[in-house]
């Protein structure tokens, strides 16, 4: 199988990290490698460390309502650095009715509470697999 | 893939350049010979590869993140390659040493990359090796590699190294015992981390008795506080004290083609492994025992037209 690398990070100033973390055994368990970042991220910082790491994919973690303003600002930033071709992928809290919105600002997905982790990796993998596509 | 383009993309330091370019060869993806064959080697041959190494809690990416800090103070790029064990179960891996270097995310001269050892046999060493000349070439005066330095796979890469820092921190006794017969050989200098902590004198002590010459014994030895920057820029200076002397004494340049065995050789047993693997899969052999199997094996592999193209 091909490896992909990952990026699971944490935006913004809520420090609840059991997804994220819970988000990247996960992964990595389903063979991905996984570059945590940690708490407490800027949108640009995780946009370099995606561009570093050469991940082929990006998901973000909000539990506290940051996510309407922190996960369009990190396809924001990746797009400012020349790499909107790295998805990013949502989950946390997040009520149903800003899904649409988020989309709209170029989340590739969300999870919200309840999705399978099956689902989440299967996400994940298609994702990975067509960035790798889009590769020269 | 357009190597050249890439080239001139990692050789300009951009960071998308340098970080595919490292894919590339990870992967052992088409074009990774020519990228590398075409990399600066005026900057290789200036670059300092720094082996940072110890057990895992010694504080081992705390001193990376303030070691980068004091060099970026001297305006000097530098280039960070974490390795982290993969999972020998799902072949994946939790790459987390970047959380304790964020401080330098946004530095454009700072180029930090996360690796995982993939479970291999060989390549591993191979890819690190590689990463550290792409980021010389791309600007990088110092690169750190950083790594457990527990296990063959990681002592190797530990003797990729120009100048190797072990860093231990008190409390780790056993540990440090455990790793007495490998890394401690090696080791250029030694960091005594965490050292406001009980029983960090007497570690020092201890390790004192490590390195045979009394001369420079005083010298190799460094005492740290990392989580609080104490002590980082004597390290530094004494890090590149070394790198100056080895450089003089040729001791730099011996180490660097032993490292070019080494490579090859990793390399080599990947490449192999990977053509063994692929004639496993149709055993034609009737042996009851694996070293009889093994033998016919690699005879039907010495004896086969290689094609070049396939590996």
């Amino acid at each position: 199988m091909k490896k992909y690398r990952v990026l699971i990070g944490k935006p913004g100033l809520d420090g609840h990290d059991r997804g994220a973390k819970f988000i990247a055994r996960a992964l990595r368990d389903a063979g991905f490698e996984v570059i945590y970042t940690g708490i407490r991220r800027t949108p640009d910082e995780i946009a370099a460390a995606a561009i570093h790491e050469d991940v082929a994919a990006v998901g973000l973690s909000s539990m506290s309502g940051g996510h309407v303003r922190l996960f369009p600002a990190v396809v924001d930033a990746l797009s400012r650095a020349g790499a909107s071709d790295i998805p990013v992928l949502g989950g946390g809290i997040i009520p149903a009715e800003d899904v649409p919105a988020m989309i709209e600002a170029g989340i590739r997905q969300i999870f919200t509470p309840g999705t399978k982790v099956e689902t989440i990796i299967a996400a994940f993998t298609e994702a990975c697999a067509q960035q790798h596509g889009q590769r020269e | 893939m357009n190597i050249p383009h890439l080239l001139q993309q990692l050789h300009g330091g951009e960071a998308r350049g340098v970080a595919r370019a490292i894919s590339l060869v990870e992967d052992q993806l088409p074009g990774a010979e020519q990228l590398l064959a075409g990399l600066d080697r005026q900057r290789i041959e200036k670059v300092l590869i720094l082996g940072l190494t110890g057990p895992p809690g010694a504080g081992k990416s705390t001193l990376t993140g303030e070691l980068v800090g004091v060099l970026r103070r001297q305006d000097i790029r530098v280039g960070i390659i974490a390795i982290d064990p993969s999972s020998p179960i799902s072949g994946g891996a939790l790459l987390g040493d970047r959380i304790r270097m964020m401080q330098h995310a946004l530095d454009p001269d700072v180029v930090i990359r996360s690796m995982a050892t993939r479970g291999r046999l060989g390549g591993l060493c191979g890819s690190a090796g590689a990463a550290a000349r792409i980021m010389a070439a791309s600007g990088c005066r110092v690169v750190i590699l950083e790594t457990v330095g527990i296990g063959q796979s990681e002592m190797d890469i530990v003797r990729l190294a120009d100048l190797t820092a072990l860093v231990l921190a008190p409390g780790f006794g056993d540990d440090i015992q455990a790793m007495k017969a490998g890394i401690l050989e090696v080791a250029d200098l030694l960091v005594v981390n965490k050292a406001d902590q009980a029983g960090a004198r007497r570690l020092q002590l201890d390790m004192g008795t490590v390195f045979s010459d009394p001369g420079d014994r005083e010298d190799r030895i460094c005492a740290t506080v990392a989580s609080e920057g104490a002590g980082i820029e004597t390290l530094m200076e004494r890090i590149f004290f070394f790198e100056q002397l080895y450089r003089q004494d040729g001791r730099l340049q011996e180490r660097r083609r032993r490292s070019f065995t080494l490579e090859t050789l990793d390399w080599a047993t990947e490449m192999v492994k990977a053509r063994l693997q692929e004639k496993m899969k149709t055993p034609r052999f009737e042996c009851v025992e694996p070293r009889q199997a093994a033998l016919e094996l690699v005879r039907g592999l010495v004896n086969e037209k290689v094609n070049y193209k396939k590996i």
